[in-house]
């Protein structure tokens, strides 16, 4: 396997659950167990009510694409080889908004409000990064 | 109290800054913004007509440590000393704690002092040099540009807006800064030439994307009783509000509008004028979505419509809105708002030369970010 040279998550105290998570394939979140919030990026407490109560509850891994863009500048020199890259900001069915890249679709073909669903990326052994493709597509074998 | 008890209560007295084309043409690693700002606050104290002692307040922006800076100015004992972290959102945020501590008597004259050497030092606002983001670098995102890019699509699709509704805007400051002889970027601009410029990040283009150049920029500040006595006309704070859009990321599913709206309400009833009566606006031009979002977000035009609302000249020279009438962050300087308000400040006085505006009374500025800030100043 090649070298994987783009950007990292750095998984801290109160985020592990959620790359714990993705690298079994799947897309746990944050719900509070006293006003029923779920939040994204993770926090320690609910933002809504600052309860510390919560359970990290899996997620439909649906979601509507909010909005896209494709990134011509190189900003990460990693990414040389596919830029103009995209980077699409996905509105979960749950409610959160979190920033990801379409997979299996031409980057012509992205839209707003597009309906895509999780795809999960093993990028390293120890990372999986949630992606999104179209959604309704036939499942990964 | 209330706040229109503070309505023209305090003004600025003396603006400077340094020259921003001649720093662009030649960049200097030795160059720093205490320099910078050091020439900005001689000018702008010599432009008050006030002396060195007059001043017991300092806040700077941008530049590392007060210490420094006042050791170089030589301000020994200030009465009041504060520094705001080098972000854009500041510099509206900084004449505003200026105004509320002349006002208050914590301090009497208060120099606001912004140095900016991001030419020479290499700047680039985005990708590895900044902090690691574990929910957006992994995918590639990173800049606040991005996420004007993000909105300015999103918006595209809701309304119908278009990409050439920017290059209107763009050509629009072009025009204002080819008669800015202090502009970096004087050549007038086309459509052709617009719509044909790469992408930074799709759908934002170059001439989207605010310049990166050296310079400083000094605004003195003090109470309304006191600036009568100063060397210029005094540019009057009639409003100033702030709010905040703290969020997850540098872009919002809501545009930024809810923290827009408060601080329109603000500063409209703290003014005492509404959009129609200001003769020129001077909007935080980040990047060119955000002056298109704050148009609509300050009631300037009906949400969504910035794009018709900007076309036929309204906000060119001569317009029924003139809109960065020096050109802006895109094409005279990126001094982070600060160069904005020296402009305000000028246009009120009648000190703009080819690109002043007629009659100008009461400008706006208006700054749209993660701290949303505006003024209403008038002569
Ligand atoms: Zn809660």
């Amino acid at each position: 396997m090649t070298q994987y040279t783009k950007p990292l998550p750095i998984p801290n105290d109160f985020d592990r659950p959620y790359w714990t998570a993705l690298k079994k394939h799947e897309l746990r979140m944050q719900k509070c167990l006293d006003c029923g919030e779920i939040w994204f990026p993770p926090n320690p407490v609910c933002p809504k009510c600052l309860s510390h109560n919560h359970q990290w509850i899996k997620l439909s891994g649906k979601g509507k694409v909010w909005s896209w863009v494709l990134f011509h500048q190189l900003y990460f020199p990693s990414f040389s080889e596919e830029t103009p890259y995209n980077v699409i900001a996905v509105k979960l069915d749950e409610g959160p908004l979190m920033t990801s890249n379409m997979v299996e679709c031409n980057n012509e073909d992205i839209y707003c409000d597009m309906l895509v669903e999780v795809f999960f990326d093993d990028v390293t052994e120890l990372i999986t990064l949630p992606k999104f493709r179209p959604a309704g597509r036939p499942k990964e074998v | 109290m209330k706040l229109i008890d503070i309505r023209d209560k305090t003004a600025i007295v003396g603006v400077g800054n340094t020259p921003f084309r001649a720093l662009y043409r030649k960049k200097d690693p030795r160059r720093n913004s205490y320099t910078l700002g050091l020439e900005a606050f001689e000018s702008a104290l010599e432009d008050s007509g006030l002396c060195k002692e007059d001043i017991d307040g300092v806040i700077i922006n941008r530049i590392p440590s007060y210490t420094k800076m006042c050791v170089m100015a030589g301000i020994k004992n200030p009465r009041l000393t504060n520094i705001f972290e080098a972000a854009g959102r500041m510099s509206g945020i900084a004449l505003q704690y200026a105004a509320m501590a002349v006002y208050t008597g914590m301090a009497n004259v208060v120099a606001c002092i912004y140095g900016n050497d991001g030419w020479s030092a290499g700047a680039t606002y985005g990708g590895e040099s900044q902090m690691i983001d574990s929910y957006n670098f992994p995918f590639g995102m990173t800049s606040p540009g991005a996420s004007l890019a993000l909105m300015w699509q999103r918006h595209m699709h809701e309304y119908g807006t278009s990409e050439d509704d920017l290059g209107v805007l763009a050509i629009s400051q072009r025009k204002f800064a080819s008669m800015n002889p202090n502009a970096v970027m004087r050549t007038p601009l086309t459509m052709d030439q617009y719509m044909s410029a790469r992408y930074i990040c799709y759908p934002l283009r170059i001439y989207d994307y605010c310049l990166i150049n050296d310079g400083g920029v000094c605004l003195i500040v003090t109470t309304a009783q006191r600036a009568k006595e100063c060397k210029k006309r005094p540019v009057y704070i009639m409003g100033t509000s702030q709010a905040a859009n703290h969020t997850p990321y540098y872009h919002s599913p809501d545009y930024g509008w809810d923290a827009m709206k408060l601080v329109a309400d603000q500063v409209y009833s703290m003014a005492g004028v509404g959009p129609k009566d200001i003769d020129c606006a001077q909007i935080y031009d980040n990047f060119l979505p955000t002056v298109m979002l704050s148009l609509e977000g300050y009631g300037f035009c009906p949400k969504g419509e910035s794009g018709r609302w900007i076309r036929g000249g309204r906000i060119e020279p001569g317009g029924e809105l003139p809109v960065n009438t020096s050109g802006g962050h895109c094409s005279e300087s990126y001094m982070q708002g600060w160069a904005l308000h020296a402009e305000a400040v000028r246009q009120l006085r009648g000190e703009c030369g080819d690109r002043q505006v007629n009659d100008c009374e009461i400008v706006q500025y208006i700054c749209s970010s993660p701290i949303c800030s505006s003024h209403i100043l008038r002569r």
